[in-house]
């Protein structure tokens, strides 16, 4: 290490209980910062859940769909028309929708109804008991083995249900990747039964899932669909619409920032404070340093890279406090959503150096004004 | 004493706040030091003693007139220029010391080698020769604070000397000593921070060290009133 760098080192981690202090302000606000983006990160995957699980790579839809759970039911000619467009591989319908089953126990539980196409069952998830082809049986449903299961009373293969005065049969338990944001157990079954199962309107194909030829052919597609009158958005652009809606329509979004900000202002304020604190109790010092000798931009680099040295250890120990936190929560309540991603450590990374700057930029002006001949006066 | 001159202040003048509030701290004040001597700078507060000093040492600008150190007109340099002059040819002795508390009292030492960009390794091994000089070896772990006042000075002292300054500015270092540890500084300086390479300057009130001047500048409102021989004080 750079003797100067050194030096400042040492004159920061020595003085043990500022440091202290200005790692714990840091840590809480990155812990804080990272909590609050990871559970919005966290949210808005489970809120894509269905699309995620599914893994179809376009999807087509009414203009007006926000999320995946308010589907607006599509006529059959836009099914054919879809199925025509060149470039479209296949094309197949999904049902999606909601119903009350009654449970053997006599318990009625609403649950989610995912009808996938008879044909092909594109989509449909992969089983831990039982076999996919059996939802081919009379009556038959499959049950997605998540936390939401208890809710149907864990049933097994071979447990009957009733879903609007129709006999329904579990046969198989499926897991998935990502489970729902609403705590609602998920039912397969094939689209043909869901329709003739749950009450419908006219219109009852609420996402046509496309497998294009290839991903050259995307964009063609998506701009003859809207010749239709209907949007497919690829995957990813489903997500990120869902993403939008419930980050700007529902207030969601908006809290989540609130909170994020005020975490900054914690952080900053505490840091900011500390650090400050830090610079003045060395204020003296510092002079002493320009009256030997230093140079402005010496000093300059030594705040800034005890600035910046506090922010990354406490940025490494606020992502550590928060993923520990979110594991043993998850140990706890295996649903719990959140999720620490790339981007949520890159936006914390970012805001903790904002910080690091901010305190040093407050240190750094201090330490040039003062002048050395006020070193002679004290 | 070499008959070379180490400083040449010529028509120092130095005035503080504007208008009404403009006070005179120095007024035109010519004089010559020279290598090998000590010259005490000595006068009653206000003065005028440490800013003086602090123009000389190339810490505080003057408004009228010019310091050539070395036949180097310092306050025609430019600021990182200045900087390393006072880094290279200045050694300073602060009134309270400016140690600081939260480093050892070798690094203490060290820190004008690292402000010349020496590896730390090496700064500390040549501290703690320094450290020897002015007998405190033993204590080279220790922060400054577990430090006698005396001890505090003397790493001072060594803080100072270690990046070999041809000259050096005391400002009242004996005033928070007693007066054995005071002399015992006094005759350190005398005997083995003074050469034919160095100028010492030294601002002081305290008259019972007078005796190790070689000559004695005295001020009094800014301007020098005289000079006397310090041994024959």
């Amino acid at each position: 290490m750079n003797g100067i760098l050194k030096l400042a080192f040492k004159l920061l981690v020595n003085d043990k209980g500022k440091y202290a202090a200005l790692l714990v302000g840091i840590t809480f606000a990155v812990f804080l910062m990272v909590q609050m983006t990871s559970i919005f990160s966290g949210i808005l995957t489970k809120a894509s859940s269905t699309v995620i699980n599914l893994g179809a790579q376009v999807w087509v839809m009414d203009p007006a769909v926000t999320n995946v759970a308010s589907s607006i039911p599509l006529p059959t000619y836009v099914l054919d028309a879809v199925r025509s467009i060149n470039g479209v591989k296949y094309a197949v319908p999904l049902y999606s929708g909601s119903a009350l089953v009654k449970l053997e126990n006599g318990v009625f539980q609403f649950v989610t109804v995912l009808g996938l196409d008879d044909n092909s069952l594109l989509g449909h998830p992969e089983l831990i008991e039982g076999k996919i082809e059996d939802i081919y049986a009379e009556n038959a449903f499959v049950a997605v083995q998540d936390t939401e299961i208890s809710k149907l009373g864990n049933p097994r293969p071979g447990t009957e249900f009733e879903i609007n005065d129709h006999r329904g049969v579990i046969v198989g338990l499926a897991k998935v990747s990502v489970s729902g944001l609403f705590g609602i157990p998920t039912l397969y079954t094939t689209y043909s039964r869901a329709i003739q199962y749950i009450p419908s309107t006219r219109f009852t194909i609420a996402y046509i899932l496309v497998e294009p030829k290839s991903n050259d052919v995307i964009p063609s597609i998506q701009d003859q669909v809207r010749q239709l009158g209907y949007v497919a958005l690829t995957k990813q652009g489903f997500m990120q619409k869902i993403a939008d809606y419930y980050k700007y329509q529902t207030g969601l979004g908006t809290n989540i920032l609130i909170m994020t900000v005020v975490s900054f202002l914690v952080g900053l304020s505490i840091s900011g404070q500390t650090f400050y604190t830090f610079i003045l109790e060395n204020l003296e010092k510092f002079g002493a340093l320009k009256a030997i000798g230093a140079k402005g931009n010496e000093l300059v680099y030594m705040i800034f890279f005890q600035a910046t040295f506090s922010a990354i250890i406490g940025y490494g120990l606020g992502v550590g406090l928060c993923a520990v936190v979110i594991t043993l929560a998850k140990l706890r309540i295996p649903e719990y959503s959140a999720n620490i991603t790339f981007t949520t450590l890159a936006f914390a990374l970012v805001m903790v150096l904002i910080i690091a700057g901010i305190s040093s930029y407050i240190g750094i002006r201090k330490v040039l004004k003062i002048e050395p001949f006020d070193i002679f006066r004290s | 004493m070499r008959s070379e001159a180490a400083i040449s202040a010529n028509e120092l003048t130095k005035w503080f706040g504007e208008g009404t509030l403009k006070t005179f701290a120095v007024r035109e004040v010519s004089f010559q030091a020279y290598f090998g001597e000590i010259l005490f700078i000595v006068g009653p507060s206000g003065s005028g003693k440490t800013t003086l000093l602090s123009m000389i040492s190339g810490v505080l600008r003057p408004n009228v007139g010019s310091v050539a150190i070395e036949g180097v007109d310092i306050w025609q340099l430019a600021p990182d220029q200045l900087a390393d002059f006072r880094l290279n040819k200045v050694g300073f002795v602060f009134q309270d010391y400016h140690l600081f508390p939260r480093l050892t009292t070798i690094e203490n030492v060290a820190i004008p080698l690292i402000l010349r960009k020496k590896n730390w390794e090496e700064s500390i091994e040549e501290a703690a020769r320094y450290l020897e000089i002015v007998g405190l070896k033993n204590k080279a772990e220790l922060p400054p604070m577990k430090l006698s006042g005396g001890e505090q000075q003397r790493v001072a002292l060594a803080r100072a000397l270690v990046s070999q300054p041809d000259l050096m500015i005391f400002d009242e270092p004996t005033a928070s000593l007693d007066g054995d540890t005071g002399r015992r500084i006094m005759n350190f300086i005398k005997n083995n921070v003074l050469s034919d390479q160095r100028c010492i300057l030294i601002v002081t009130h305290d008259n019972r060290i007078f005796e190790y001047a070689d000559r004695i500048m005295k001020m009094e409102d800014g301007r020098i009133i005289g000079f006397d021989n310090g041994r024959s004080h």
